[in-house]
């Protein structure tokens, strides 16, 4: 029963972890890239 | 509907809260898109043979839409839930891209003034304070740190906005390598309907993917009477009706409303007013245009860095001493620019920086200063009531800047002593702020739910 349940506890926390994982890439790819093309833009600044 | 109901939107046990924030993002990074209508205004000018003020006057009607809505609707997001709001929100915002883009097909700008400006300004009104209330519920123990990651999208929107649109124009117009390029309005047209497309798809992803905390849930080892730690941090409850009648939210209203007007200040005229002020004798600037836009770029960052870093800071100095840095410091930073921002570019950049990130912080730091205030019963109700300061301030920051530039000249062609007036009245404003922000104090106890009361008003229609 208790190996049971740890097994059933551990896919949970694997889901969580993947779905987790792809949450955050969705928004952070996207804010990353946004922030690289301002960074260039930015160096004119600096150059 | 009744998937989206609160109900449905409970977490289960085990639920990882650290989900929730890209939740809020998703919906944040879309509405963000307001700030970079600057990629197609020129094209739109063209295409209606409109002035600029007049297409300006889209994105002034999107502004004052969501302080209306935001004010507005703030109860009902927080009866409804986070769900069903960014689900509305995300009907809004796609339809304003959808009607805004047949008003271009057709050469009809009030429908743009309609779906862009007041569809879609609903649509940011009611996406913007969605998740604010929920985020404060999973991170009782670092609110400041929650909103400011939401909050830091709005920033962020933009960033990507900007560039995105501006490869998307390229694509659509035929025309995209000719000299002096301006894109079509075909090309304006088909930019809105993708962004329909795209903003629809990630802010039904924000809507599906956060829950709200069962009820009584507190993060592992935290400790409410741990937060009790200042005086200004309640744990009664005060209604967003009630909220109102308060000195305290006014005065966070006109530190806000200061504190935006002072950024709008700096915003407004970035490019043309660093070149002003590295204005040689020949009437030439030291700054090039392409160095001026790289300056706006930074502003961006430094806006939504602000968000995030201050906000979080802001859960260990506490929300008044940090309003106390974004206007007192601020204060001193901008009268340095004023007086002494033209003798070095070094000098100039990194004090801009800082005050814009004060103004970015200024917003982001606004839900957990009313949460500390008013506990979190209808804190997003309050937030969007709040929200009337920056459609104010949206008004008002540009009116006072051009009002003292036009009495100068044309930004462009001055020099930085012609600024001073202007930035002068900005410091004076945020020293009004700082001391509103001084004045605030505990929320006298007569405005407080009454406990009983609450906790049986704390049933889950009113909790999120």
């Amino acid at each position: 029963m208790s190996t049971a349940h740890n097994s059933d506890a551990q896919a949970a926390v694997k889901a969580s972890t993947g779905k987790l994982a792809v949450a955050w890439a969705l928004v952070g790819v996207p804010l990353a890239y946004g922030v690289y093309e301002t960074l260039t833009r930015v160096a004119a600044l600096f150059g | 509907m009744g998937w989206l109901d609160r109900e449905r939107t409970i977490a289960p046990p085990g639920f990882n809260r650290w989900l929730v924030p890209p939740a809020a993002l998703a919906v944040h990074l879309c509405i963000g898109q307001a700030y970079a209508t600057s990629v197609y205004k020129t094209a739109l000018v063209k295409h209606f043979g409109a002035s600029l003020t007049e297409i300006g006057v889209i994105f002034s009607i999107a502004i004052v839409m969501l302080g209306l809505s935001a004010a507005i609707m703030g109860t009902w997001v927080d009866k409804n839930g986070p769900r069903k709001a960014m689900f509305t929100s995300a009907m809004f915002w796609a339809s304003g891209f959808l009607i805004g883009s047949l008003g271009i097909f057709t050469h009809q700008l009030w429908l743009v003034y309609l779906g862009y400006g007041v569809v879609g300004g609903i649509g940011l009104g009611i996406g913007y304070i969605s998740p604010v209330s929920t985020l404060i519920k999973w991170f009782p123990d670092r609110p400041g740190l929650a909103t400011g990651m939401a909050i830091m999208g709005f920033g962020g929107g933009a960033l990507i906005a900007s560039p995105v649109s501006t490869a998307l124009l390229k694509m659509y117009d035929p025309n995209s390598g000719a000299k002096g390029w301006v894109a079509s309005g075909d090309a304006v047209g088909k930019l809105f309907l993708t962004l329909a497309v795209v903003y629809l798809a990630y802010m039904l992803f924000g809507a599906f993917t956060i829950k709200v905390p069962a009820d009584g849930w507190k993060p592992a080892g935290f400790d409410p009477a741990k937060v009790k730690a200042s005086k200004l941090v309640t744990t009664d409850n005060v209604s967003a009706k009630n909220a109102v009648k308060t000195k305290q939210f006014w005065l966070v209203w006109i530190a806000l409303f200061c504190n935006v007007t002072a950024g709008i200040g700096i915003l407004e005229q970035a490019a043309p007013m660093i070149q002003d002020f590295f204005r040689k004798s020949d009437g030439g600037s030291l700054v090039s245009a392409g160095v001026a836009a790289g300056f706006v770029g930074l502003l961006s960052i430094g806006n939504m860095a602000g968000r995030f870093a201050w906000s979080a800071t802001s859960d260990l100095t506490g929300r008044k001493r940090i309003y106390m840095v974004y206007l007192g410091v601020g204060a001193l930073l901008y009268t340095v620019l004023a007086l002494a921002g033209s003798s070095t570019t070094f000098l100039y950049v990194v004090l801009a920086f800082f005050i814009i990130s004060f103004y970015g912080g200024g917003f982001a730091t606004a839900p957990a200063y009313l949460r500390d205030l008013f506990g979190t019963f209808q804190v997003g109700a309050i937030h969007g009531r709040l929200l009337t300061a920056w459609s104010a301030a949206g008004v008002a920051g540009p009116l006072i800047v051009n009002a003292f530039l036009d009495a100068q000249g044309k930004p462009g062609q001055l020099n930085a002593s012609d600024y001073q007036p202007a930035l002068l009245t900005m410091v004076a404003l945020l020293v009004v702020g700082f001391v509103a922000n001084l004045l605030v104090k505990p929320v006298d106890a007569r405005f407080h739910e009454p406990r009983a009361d609450r906790e049986r008003s704390a049933e889950p229609a009113m909790e999120a």
